[in-house]
């Protein structure tokens, strides 16, 4: 993806990011874009974390094929994110029920939270960023 | 407070645009400071200058050159979404400028509050 190289603001502040996945990874462009931001973040060695929530939770799913529609297929990402330190991945649990998927439906090894988890953990945030 | 504030949408066809504008001119007026707005998706769509939208409308590019102008705001465009939306150096409207993410990552970094106008 985008250079990977360290950055650095100068500032030696780190804060912690949340980056909110709420849309299905194709169908609009969000997805791809908002990768984007978490790797060029990871690479300011910020904390990041990924919440996957609504339609966001597609973007996890096994077997993705976008062939068909002529799109890049860069669900590939999502499992290289620990080599650049992004491990924190959420996912929503009632998101996954409402669109009958579970865990085991997932690319990635994720912490499935219910709501007030989820709310909890967004206040500890400094930024939220929602795509 | 200094606000940091990501555009994620295009003018005209969202509020997201309006919305951001109407807040970092309100919170400028209210003796705040805004010192960056960030450009990405389609909000790097703002920044043309070859907009010419009808009389009686907003011009949405010109009036956030017009703050850029007047309380030194660093309007910056994501290069990577501008490119691949034919946005360049040439039809940049007055107060902007092409950068990386890296400019939306400081923001968060180094300002107090980020906020994200979009879908």
């Amino acid at each position: 993806m985008s250079d990977m190289d360290e950055m650095d603001d100068g500032s030696g502040i780190v804060k912690k990011f949340m980056f909110l996945n709420r849309k299905a990874p194709h169908g609009t462009v969000y997805a791809l874009e908002g990768l984007e931001v978490v790797l060029i973040t990871a690479a300011f060695d910020q904390d990041v974390s990924m919440v996957f929530t609504d339609d966001g939770v597609f973007q996890l799913m096994k077997g993705i094929d976008s062939k068909g529609i002529e799109v890049k297929d860069f669900s590939k990402t999502y499992r290289a994110l620990e080599g650049y330190d992004i491990e924190k991945l959420y996912v929503d649990q009632a998101s996954l029920d409402a669109r009958g998927l579970t865990e085991d439906d997932l690319i990635v090894d994720v912490t499935v939270l219910s709501v007030p988890e989820m709310a909890n953990l967004m206040a500890e945030q400094d930024v939220v960023i929602s795509f | 407070m200094q606000f940091g504030i990501l555009v994620n949408e295009g003018p005209y066809t969202h509020q997201a645009s309006d919305t951001a504008y109407l807040f970092a001119r309100t919170a400028i007026e209210k003796g705040h400071t805004v010192p960056r707005v960030f450009f990405y998706h389609d909000g790097v769509n703002n920044s043309t200058r070859l907009a010419t939208p009808p009389q009686d409308d907003r011009n949405i590019s010109a009036r956030w050159s017009k703050l850029a102008a007047e309380h030194g705001v660093d309007l910056v465009v994501c290069v990577a979404a501008a490119q691949r939306r034919g946005i360049n150096d040439d039809v940049l409207a007055p107060g902007y400028r092409i950068s990386g993410l890296g400019q939306l990552v400081e923001m968060g970094i180094q300002y107090d509050r980020l906020v994200t106008f979009g879908d």
